[in-house]
C-alpha cells in the first residue's frame, strides 16, 4: 500500500467514526425517553428514530473497522472506546431536558443531517453512498417529525412556546460545529468522499428558518458557540456519563453477545 | 338496535392461514429434505415459504426483499435488503433463509445483505399488499416517488376493515419501523398503515 492510500484511509477511518458516533451518540439519547414519553406515540416515535439511526451507526462502525484492517469490530468500536475517541457532534450528546428541549434538538440535527446524507448519497465511496442512499428515506420521516413538533410547540401554548424557545437558546449554539471543517473533512471533500459541510450552512439556515417562522418563532438571541467534539474528541460533562451507562455492559462482561 | 361501536369488525383476512406459522419454532418445516435437483427454482420455492417476521402472512418474496438467488451445485447465495437499516428482523430473516434452505438439502447457504438499490415499499408485491390487507394492514397507499409523498402531505389510505377511506394518522409512527398508526372514523377501528418509503 502506497504511503497516501494509508493517509487517506486513515482520514476515511476517522471521517466514519464521526458520522457512527454521531447517530449512535444520538440514538442513545433517544433510547433514554423509552418508557417516559409524555404520550405513547412519541414514546414509540423516538424509539422508532433511534432505530434508524443504531442502523446507520452500525453500518459505519462496520466499514470503520473494515478500513482500519486491525480486525476491531462494530461492537469494539462502539463500546471500547474511551469518551476522548469519540468524534461526536456537541449537540446530539446534551441531555433531554423535556420535550421541547429533545425536539429543538432533533430538528436542528434532522435538518443538517438530511442535507449530510444526501451530499453523502453522491460520495464517490461506493460503500457511504449506498448507506446514505438508504438513510436519506429515513431522515427525511425524522425531520418530518421533528419540524412538525417544533410548529406545534411554538405556535402551540404559552408554556409550549416558552419551553421551546428556552430550548433554541440553549441549544444553538452548537450548530457552529455542523459546518465547520478541518484537514480530514476537507481532504474527504476533495476526493469526493462526503460534502463541503461549509456549503450545507445556507440551505441548512434556510430550513430552519422556514420551520420556525411557520412556528411563529424568531431566530435565537444566542451568540455564543462551541465546538470540539467531531474533531478532536473535546467533550462537555455529559458524554462521559452517558458512555459509563451505554458501554458498561460491555466493559464489565468483555466480549459479551446477544 | 345496530351492533355496539365497540364491536370488532372482522377482518377480510380473519381465517389464519397456515403459511402464517411457517418457519417459527415448533412448526412443521414445510420443506423437508427431499431428493431432488438442488436448482434456483427450488431455492425460490423454499423462499417463498419464509415470512416476514414482523407480519408472517407476508413471506420474504411478496415484501421484495430477496434481490437475487444463485445456485452452485449444493450451495446458494441469497441477495436480501433490509427494509429499514435498523430494523431488528433483518437479522431474523437471515437467520430463517439459512434454516429453510440448509432444510431443504443445501449444504451451504449465503445470505449477502445488499443496501443497493435501497429498498422501497414499492418493492411490495401486488400479493403482498393483498396479503397485508388480509391481515389487517393497510398497504402503502401510493408509490415512494408520489408527490404527496415527497411533499408530506397525508396519503388517502383505505381502512383495511372496512374499506372506508375516512381515516386519519394517530401516529406517524408505529409497532415497527414500517408502521405507522392510523384510525378509521367509520367503523372506529385502529389499524397498521404500512409507511411509504
Amino acid at each position: 500500500m502506497t504511503a497516501s492510500a494509508t493517509d487517506h484511509d486513515a482520514a476515511l477511518f476517522r471521517y466514519l467514526l464521526r458520522l457512527g458516533d454521531t447517530s449512535h451518540v444520538l440514538c442513545h439519547r433517544l433510547g433514554e425517553w423509552c418508557g417516559h414519553g409524555p404520550i405513547m406515540e412519541e414514546d414509540i416515535a423516538l424509539t422508532n428514530v433511534a432505530l434508524d439511526l443504531i442502523g446507520q451507526a452500525r453500518l459505519f462502525y462496520q466499514y470503520a473497522g473494515e478500513v482500519e484492517g486491525k480486525g476491531r469490530s462494530e461492537d469494539e468500536l462502539a463500546f471500547l472506546r474511551p469518551e476522548r475517541d469519540f468524534n461526536n457532534l456537541l449537540l446530539v450528546e446534551q441531555p433531554n431536558g423535556d420535550y421541547a428541549h429533545t425536539m429543538a434538538r432533533q430538528f436542528l440535527f434532522d435538518a443538517w443531517n438530511l442535507l449530510l446524507f444526501r451530499g453523502l448519497a453522491q460520495s464517490k465511496d461506493a460503500r457511504i453512498a449506498e448507506i446514505a442512499a438508504k438513510a436519506v428515506k429515513e431522515i427525511t420521516y425524522h425531520r418530518r417529525h421533528s419540524s412538525s413538533w417544533v410548529i406545534r410547540m411554538g405556535d402551540g401554548t404559552e408554556v409550549s412556546r416558552t419551553r421551546i424557545v428556552a430550548a433554541f437558546e440553549q441549544l444553538m449554539g452548537f450548530t457552529p460545529e455542523f459546518f465547520h471543517m478541518d484537514d480530514i473533512d476537507r481532504q474527504m471533500a476533495e476526493a469526493g468522499i462526503g460534502p463541503d459541510l461549509a456549503a450545507l450552512r445556507d440551505p441548512w439556515m434556510a430550513d430552519v428558518e422556514a420551520v420556525l417562522a411557520e412556528a411563529t418563532l424568531d431566530w435565537p438571541s444566542a451568540t455564543w458557540s462551541v465546538m470540539g467534539g467531531r474533531h478532536e474528541g473535546r467533550h462537555t460533562e455529559h458524554l462521559g456519563h452517558l458512555l459509563a451507562e451505554m458501554q458498561s455492559t460491555q466493559r464489565q462482561y468483555p466480549g459479551l453477545n446477544w | 338496535m345496530t351492533a355496539p361501536r365497540h364491536t370488532r369488525p372482522k377482518p377480510s383476512g380473519a381465517a389464519l392461514p397456515d403459511e402464517i406459522f411457517a418457519g417459527f419454532a415448533g412448526a412443521p418445516m414445510q420443506v423437508q429434505a427431499t431428493p431432488g435437483p438442488l436448482t434456483v427454482e427450488r431455492a425460490q420455492a423454499v423462499l417463498a415459504t419464509v415470512p416476514d417476521p414482523e407480519i408472517p402472512s407476508v413471506m420474504l418474496p411478496d415484501l421484495g426483499v430477496i434481490r437475487g438467488v444463485d445456485v452452485d451445485g449444493d450451495a446458494v447465495t441469497v441477495r436480501m435488503s433490509p427494509t429499514y437499516t435498523g430494523c431488528p428482523a433483518t437479522d431474523l430473516m437471515q437467520m430463517m433463509i439459512r434454516e429453510q434452505l440448509t432444510a431443504a438439502g443445501f449444504a451451504t447457504v449465503t445470505v449477502d445483505l445488499v443496501l443497493s438499490p435501497a429498498w422501497s415499499s414499492d418493492d411490495i408485491t401486488a400479493e403482498g399488499r393483498r396479503k397485508m390487507a388480509a391481515a389487517g394492514i393497510a398497504p402503502p397507499a401510493h408509490r415512494a416517488t408520489d408527490k404527496r409523498h415527497l411533499t408530506g402531505t397525508t396519503p388517502d389510505v383505505a381502512c383495511p376493515h372496512c374499506g372506508s377511506m375516512a381515516t386519519e394518522m394517530t401516529s406517524a409512527f408505529g409497532a415497527t419501523a414500517c408502521k405507522a398508526l392510523w384510525r378509521c372514523t367509520d367503523c372506529q377501528e385502529p389499524f397498521d398503515y404500512f409507511k411509504c418509503i
